[in-house]
């Protein structure tokens, strides 16, 4: 199908969102732009939902990358079709709002469907309740946009990111109080005491609906902010990592929660990979005697060459992970993924440590939930000597003391960490011991490089002991390395 | 070129008709995929409706299903075609009693015959592409191929052909709809990708999941289903190694109806929720999940 050259404005302001996915990190192809484009045709554009999963079937063939492009999707469109208008002060025409303030008294009942000016703190708090406990959409859609108005206190050009915005909003709604009231309401309208079952089930409903109306609020304030600064201010501003490209570090608490869900299926992608690659790897070296042998029977010609099979030797794991505050993340997540594919491994071992050291590789054994060992471990493992704060000096004193014996030729040592060793001694001669012994020393480094080596990090001093000093700071990079590992 | 469906609303009606009920997405995108001759490649965690995707849609349109299972190890011959070499052998043999052919033009003549259509063996992806009637094919667990099997099925799906050596390119009389699903258990080259239209089906939201629950079980009541859809979201909400995919919540709906069961309560729930879960851990985990649930919000019942 032949696609006129830009002349409607649609077209721009897709070439526009595709460039903006693109800067986003979503890998779109010169055909899903055709794509895209001829799709568009044929979905009406005032059914924005249909629009938007044309866009999405078309230009997003990842999962994990469907929240960027909801994004990006909502700031390039969010002002096309008429429900989405921006209105002051005005309630959507035809709804009846008498019915929601019942609950009112009397005196501050408000005169037909007027401006939401005239309404109370408490009526618009009053309303929320009843929109929240009848679970009613449209109603929840109004409310947020009152209270982004009314709370958010947003003035135009001012250079404040759009959570300042929807923290004064939330603030203000009290929704924690709100899923309270909504609980007590629950109970007393139940019949006889509620279950521990059915409590957890209203909290969960309610739940939802709370978080429907924070995204409510959240899409208003990004609605407005558009319509102050531009689309592609707007995107800009907005602009995530994906999921994988996420920093270790500093990942806020909903990254790491996405960054969570994320690393099961990894592991698992992960997994069968390393058993296909075992299963169907390359034939070993030539087998010379058996060659020969074979030979014979074409007169000694060799004919046919006989490679011997391939055994590769599974290496012996130890992991030893410093687990203080800010790399404490990134432990996790390493840990997670070497014992997800600990089949690959002859054994693995871990240990964890802040100032002192402790061995944790019990809590992983016959357990099936990796998850559940990890968070075992950060709550019982004893690890702190002094202070609590890293002291890599001391730990690794205590490392070799104890378990220095068992590091032998076949073992590859992990260790995991910053290497910001708050000013104490660093003990580097037990690395370079260690390297001595072992097969493999690696040090996995969850900073970015340019900041190594300075302040209290010594990562080079550690460095030279090691066979490698990785920059491990996303899922990506992490996959990446264990991959190479096994 | 005609259409079976006319715009996004009649793709859903028409799927509700065949007791699948589609949501936004996954009607937008079956209507894309007609309208746009593209194949669907269909990913989401496993039992959310993939597979039921492509026969609803072949039931609806009143196409036949062609079903493609893929393996590891699946090759050409067992997703293309094959000479049927058992026939051309017996066919070379005939020949020879007939009369001892002496010239070379009798050989041309044999040959030409040995591959010939007679003698081809079509299998799933070439059989599509030969019917003559409106089809659905499906390619299931697409993932499940090695990376370079891959390769097989790019041809057919960007150009709707099949190239055969030695009887050249077989091109489609009728544009087939297809469906590939995936359970994500490996990245699919971007190639592939790139030729499909993508959808991720994941698990319905509260309200389709009790329709879905209505629909497909029969002698449900309202207000059960209700409650089996509620408790469902609410297990999803736990971080479990396998979370109840649609399948096993209508295998639980199923259940609870012909045990007689009315009204869920938590012992009822504890005892049937072996078919929900899979996994030892998993229900310890959900069992401990509820029961807790008690002692966090007994102080707020005392106070109010």
């Amino acid at each position: 199908m032949k696609v006129e050259p830009a002349t409607s404005p649609l077209l721009a302001l897709l070439a526009g969102f595709i460039s903006e996915l693109r800067a986003a990190g979503l890998p779109v192809s010169l055909t899903e732009n055709l794509d895209a484009m001829e799709a568009i045709q044929h979905i009406p554009i005032e059914d924005r939902d249909a629009f938007k999963y044309a866009l999405a079937a078309t230009l997003v063939k990842n999962h994990a990358h469907w929240r960027a492009f909801e994004t990006v999707f909502e700031v390039y469109f969010s002002l096309r079709g008429a429900e989405y208008d921006l209105i002051d002060g005005e309630w959507p025409e035809g709804m009846d709002l008498s019915d929601f303030v019942d609950g009112l008294d009397g005196q501050q009942r408000r005169q037909g469907g007027g401006g939401g000016e005239a309404m109370s703190a408490e009526q618009l708090a009053e309303m929320l309740f009843q929109a929240l406990m009848r679970g009613d959409d449209a109603l929840m859609r109004a409310i947020a946009r009152q209270a982004v108005q009314r709370y958010a206190g947003m003035e135009p050009g001012r250079p404040v990111g759009g959570t300042y915005y929807l923290y004064r909003t939330l603030r203000n709604l009290d929704l924690d109080g709100v899923l309270e009231r909504l609980m007590d309401q629950a109970r007393q309208d139940a019949p006889g005491d509620l279950t521990p079952l059915e409590e957890r089930l209203e909290r969960d409903e309610f739940e939802a609906r709370v978080d429907q109306l924070r995204k409510e609020v959240e899409a208003e304030i990004r609605r407005r902010l558009v319509a102050d600064r531009g689309v592609e201010a707007m995107a800009k501003t907005l602009r995530k990592p994906l999921p994988e490209d996420v920093d270790f570090m500093h990942a806020s608490r909903e990254e790491m929660m996405a960054l969570r869900r994320a690393i099961y299926p990894l592991t698992r992608k992960l997994a069968v990979r390393l058993a296909r690659k075992r299963r169907h790897g390359r034939k070993g070296p030539l087998d010379f005697r058996n060659t020969m042998r074979h030979s014979l029977s074409y007169g000694g010609v060799p004919a046919e060459p006989k490679f011997r099979y391939p055994r590769p030797a599974k290496p012996e794991i130890m992991v030893v992970a410093d687990v203080s505050g800010s790399v404490a993340a990134f432990a996790r997540f390493t840990l997670h993924l070497v014992y997800a594919i600990s089949n690959q491994f002859s054994k693995v071992r871990s240990f964890v440590f802040i100032d002192g050291l402790d061995e944790v590789t019990s809590f992983f054994e016959g357990v099936d939930d990796i998850g559940e060992a990890v968070h075992r471990v950060n709550a019982e493992a004893d690890v702190v000597w002094v202070d609590g704060h890293s002291d890599y000096g001391h730990a690794f004193e205590v490392f070799w003391e104890r378990y220095g014996k068992d590091v032998g030729p076949k073992t590859t040592v992990m260790i995991l960490g910053d290497a910001r060793n708050n000013y104490h001694a660093s003990q580097a001669w037990i690395l370079k011991e260690i390297e001595h012994r072992a097969r493999k020393v690696f040090w996995l480094n969850p900073e970015p490089g340019a900041y190594w080596d300075t302040g209290d990090s010594i990562v080079s001093e550690y460095g030279v002991h090691c066979d490698g000093v990785f920059e491990v700071r996303n899922l990506r990079q992490l996959e990446g390395f264990v991959e190479n590992l096994v | 070129m005609s259409f079976s469906f006319a715009d996004v609303d009649s793709v859903r009606k028409g799927l509700s008709d065949v007791q699948y009920l589609a949501d936004e997405g996954i009607a937008g995108v079956v209507y894309l995929a007609e309208r746009l001759q593209k194949p669907v490649l269909v990913e989401g965690p496993a039992g959310t409706g993939k597979t039921q995707l492509a026969k609803s849609v072949a039931e609806a349109t009143g196409a036949r299903l062609i079903r493609l299972q893929c393996y590891e190890g699946l090759d050409e011959s067992k997703a293309l075609y094959e000479w049927n070499y058992k026939k051309q052998l017996l066919r070379i043999q005939a020949e020879r009693q007939g009369e001892d052919p002496e010239g070379d033009g009798m050989w041309q003549q044999i040959e030409d015959d040995l591959f010939s259509e007679e003698f081809l063996l079509t299998r799933p992806l070439l059989e599509a592409i030969r019917a003559a009637e409106p089809v659905v094919l499906l390619i299931d667990e697409v993932d499940r191929v090695e990376i370079e099997t891959e390769a097989l099925l790019l041809e057919i799906l960007s150009d709707y052909q099949v190239s055969i050596p030695e009887l050249g390119t077989v091109a489609a009389s009728q544009i087939p709809l297809v469906f590939l699903t995936s359970n994500n258990t490996r990245e699919l080259s971007e190639a592939l990708k790139r030729r499909c239209l993508f959808l991720h089906i994941d698990y319905p939201d509260l309200d389709r999941e009790k329709e879905i629950v209505l629909a497909k079980v029969p002698g449900v009541g309202e207000s059960l289903a209700d409650q089996v859809a509620r408790i469902v979201r609410s297990v999803r909400q736990i971080e479990l190694k396998k979370a109840p995919s649609v399948s096993e919540t209508l295998d639980w709906a199923r259940t609870l109806v012909l045990l007689g069961v009315e009204h869920i309560d938590a012992d009822t729930a504890a005892e049937t929720v072996n078919i929900l879960l899979k996994y030892r851990s998993d229900i310890e985990k959900a069992l401990k999940e509820f029961a807790s649930s008690d002692e966090d919000f007994a102080a707020p019942v005392a106070a109010s």
